[in-house]
């Protein structure tokens, strides 16, 4: 083989290391864009194609009006992941404003749920119960089910469908969380 | 201004009104009612090219080489998905194109009607912005927006999908003077704060450099100006990426050449070992970085972008400016100045010192010979012969292309049309095309090899066509030579499929089009071979046989940092290299 001796060391970039021990969070994004054709489908196919994840994502039209639409974004990655991916999401040409609102300050975070169970005897009225605990609401019955409609953070959705799960848990549907940053200010 | 007109006068109408002289095309059933709007019109010069890739091209090429927007016209399904490449090209290397494209009729839309293709999903990626015009009323506006997101900002493509019955409805026109668009308003001028704290980093700077882009030859020429006044103000060395060759004169006294995977050893080495790097419209792209965490470690960074998303996306940077280079460059060379700034000198001379070291190693160097014509001294010639005229030059993809970027010394901005991001193949030729309907008197040469301009052959016909001399002058060795050289470096020698077999006879082809065909192979004949390829007023192709299996040199290896250069046989980083043992297999895994 040949003599191929290594280059002098040189000092590790400042950045390298950062970027690798950096951690990654999650970071919740509120995006105002044009409710055209297609919208949703460039947003999605953004974070698809650059390779960042979406963690929970909502749309609906916000201001009827004007045709705005509020996409709300759960992602995760590095902080600097994150700035890249608010920038690409201003590249966007009908997007009009992006906040990031983990990195604005406080927040509140909301989601629904509608959890399905089935059963009889004491599994029924244990999953009543326990709806009741996490302030549900029955807004389905029959004799062997109920259909329990829940709004909270997320985590306190994850909580119920577990407790749900040993007393007879047939499905859940969730609308994905929107939020919005607390105090006077618009995003 | 508004006037009563169907959906196809619309379109003609806009692109008057946008000031388009020139577009390129190719027709269809889905845009006739277009083409039909174009017939003999008086101020639209259309260009009938062979294929959509090559329309693509040559809006580029067109583009590129005028600082104006590049229209293409095609139509639905094939139409459009030929016209795919040219518009990622385009979007990679930041060119503004307006592509229209027809669409089946809107109640045939999704019915997988003959010639429908979802156009705007597909092209969704690979624009900057596409629209699907469902309406008659929405088409001026989106007709003008399109022409104001194509050029403003950053710039880049834009398809407009035109349903076929939205061509033939009437509607209402209206001009480009009302239309202002509601969300896309991109930054222009840099913050002051950041440009004062810029210009006091760089009076500060001991070993500074100005890294420059594409993005300075896309602010226009004005800001290549600003570029020379800035060098020579602070006396700062000045490299470039291969996109922003020509912003900076190479015949300038503080020019490095080209840095990179194949730019200079004394441009890289400035890189590495600088402690104050100005990006001007440039990306930290990964040709220009090579090994990440081993890049340029001992610098504060500087970045100019009129694209915020580029600044911190993989490099980070002490300070980002946000802003068009002509008016960061501008307020910078006023700051230098109304601040009483001066550079360190005496730090300066030191690393001018250098940088002379490193020049002296000669990295382009090469071995001529007197029985084959080496790539390089074809390259030289072609210069040396072409300096002092109207010269533009576009490539091709591979080793061609990467010495042309080294050995072509480019003085002037716009001059330079290639394909950087996407690394298109097919890419010259239809370029040139592009590049001749806007400067008519011009010379203009696409610098190519035998493998890639057989990907866009046909266009030949087209330059036939429009009496365009475009002269394509092609390093033939036979070889897709980058591939050969990556398959000796990585593969050990195993040429697998990039041998160029059962080549056409290239004159032969060319007097088949209609040109002129030119074969020379003896160095001794090559000064009167190019000089008669000069004087032909007619399309030419030059088949310049050239030593098969040499390698473009300087080169990074993949994998690899800005001092860890390989260099002409002998004289390397390393001593005596065994170019298979120089890249790990962390390296080879890149491209």
């Amino acid at each position: 083989m040949n003599a191929l001796t290594p280059p002098p060391a040189s000092p590790p970039s400042p950045y390298s290391s950062a970027l690798a021990t950096s951690n990654t969070e999650p970071h919740t994004l509120s995006v105002l864009v044009d409710n055209e054709p297609g919208v949703l489908a460039r947003v999605v196919g953004l974070f698809a194609g650059r390779g960042y994840n979406i963690e929970s994502l909502t749309v609906a039209e916000v201001a009827h009006a004007e045709h705005q639409s509020r996409i709300t974004i759960v992602t995760s990655g590095t902080p600097e992941a994150v700035e890249q991916i608010r920038h690409q999401l201003e590249r966007l040409v009908p997007v009009h404003r992006v906040t990031d609102l983990t990195i604005k300050g406080h927040f509140v975070e909301r989601e629904l749920a509608m959890v399905k169970v089935r059963g009889k005897g004491e599994n029924r009225m244990e999953a009543l119960r326990l709806s009741e605990a996490f302030r549900g609401r029955v807004v389905d019955a029959t004799t062997e089910s109920f259909t329990f409609e829940l709004t909270g953070s997320p985590s306190k959705i994850d909580q119920f469908v577990e407790l749900m799960r040993p007393v007879g848990l047939v499905e859940v549907s969730r609308t994905g969380v929107a939020a919005i940053s607390r105090g006077p200010d618009g995003m | 201004m508004s006037r009563q007109m169907t959906g196809a006068e619309m379109v003609v109408a806009a692109l008057e009104d946008q000031g388009v002289d020139t577009i390129f095309g190719y027709p269809g059933g889905a845009v006739l009612p277009i083409y039909d709007a174009l017939f003999q019109h008086p101020n639209v010069k259309h260009v009938l090219v062979r294929h959509e890739q090559g329309a693509g091209h040559a809006a580029e090429g067109y583009a590129r080489s005028s600082g104006k927007v590049g229209v293409l016209l095609v139509t639905s399904g094939p139409g459009a998905t030929n016209a795919v490449t040219a518009l990622t090209d385009a979007l990679l290397d930041s060119i503004p194109l307006v592509c229209i494209t027809g669409q089946v009729p809107t109640h045939l839309i999704g019915s997988d009607a003959f010639q429908e293709c979802d156009t705007t999903g597909i092209t969704r990626h690979c624009t900057k912005h596409n629209y699907l015009v469902r309406r008659i009323e929405d088409l001026p506006r989106i007709l003008h927006e399109a022409f104001w997101v194509a050029s403003h900002g950053r710039p880049g493509p834009v398809v407009i999908d035109i349903p076929k019955d939205v061509q033939f409805a009437s509607g209402t026109y209206v001009g480009p003077q009302n239309i202002v668009h509601r969300t896309y308003q991109p930054v222009v001028k840099g913050e002051m704060d950041r440009i004062r704290q810029a210009v006091a980093m760089m009076a500060a700077a001991k070993r500074p450099v100005f890294y420059t882009g594409g993005g300075v030859i896309n602010a226009g020429p004005e800001a290549s100006k600003l570029l020379r006044e800035l060098v020579a103000l602070t006396g700062f060395p000045v490299t470039s990426t291969l996109m922003g060759l020509g912003a900076y004169p190479a015949s300038g006294p503080n020019w490095l050449g080209m840095l990179g995977m194949h730019g200079t050893y004394e441009a890289n080495h400035v890189m590495h070992d600088c402690d104050l790097m100005i990006a001007v419209g440039a990306r930290f792209d990964d040709r220009i970085t090579g090994r990440l965490d081993a890049f340029s470690p001992g610098s504060q960074k500087i970045h100019i972008d009129i694209d915020p998303s580029s600044i911190n996306k993989v490099v980070k940077v002490d300070l980002g400016i946000v802003g068009d280079c002509g008016f960061v460059l501008d307020d910078m060379v006023r700051l230098w100045r109304s601040e009483g700034h001066g550079a360190d000198r005496a730090a300066l001379a030191d690393w001018w010192e250098r940088i002379e070291g490193w020049r002296r190693r000669n990295s382009l160097g090469f071995t001529n010979s007197r029985t084959t014509i080496k790539p390089q001294h074809a390259i030289r010639r072609l210069y040396e012969l072409t300096k002092d005229r109207d010269t533009y030059i576009t490539t091709e993809v591979g080793q061609h292309q990467m010495w042309a970027a080294q050995h072509y010394g480019f003085d002037k901005p716009n001059r330079w049309m290639t394909s950087g991001g996407l690394g298109t193949m097919g890419y010259g030729l239809p370029a040139a095309i592009g590049v001749q309907m806007a400067h008519p008197g011009a010379l203009v040469i696409d610098v190519a090899g035998e493998a890639s301009i057989l990907m866009n052959m046909q266009e030949m016909s087209t330059a036939l066509q429009y009496r365009l001399p475009v002269k394509v002058f092609i390093l033939n060795n036979s070889y897709m030579g980058m591939v050969r050289q990556w398959q000796e470096l990585l593969h050990g020698s195993r040429y697998s499929e990039s041998y160029s077999e059962a080549l056409p006879d290239f004159v032969k082809l060319a007097e088949a089009y209609g040109g002129v065909g030119i074969r020379c192979d003896d160095p001794g004949e090559l000064d009167a071979a190019i000089l008669r390829m000069i004087d032909t007023p007619r399309p030419v192709i030059f088949d310049c046989v050239v030593e098969r299996e040499e390698n473009c040199f300087p080169m990074i290896p993949s994998g690899k940092a800005h001092n860890e250069m390989l260099l002409p046989t002998g004289i390397d980083d390393w001593g005596a290299p065994d170019l298979g043992a120089v890249i790990d297999e962390k390296g080879k895994m890149l491209v």
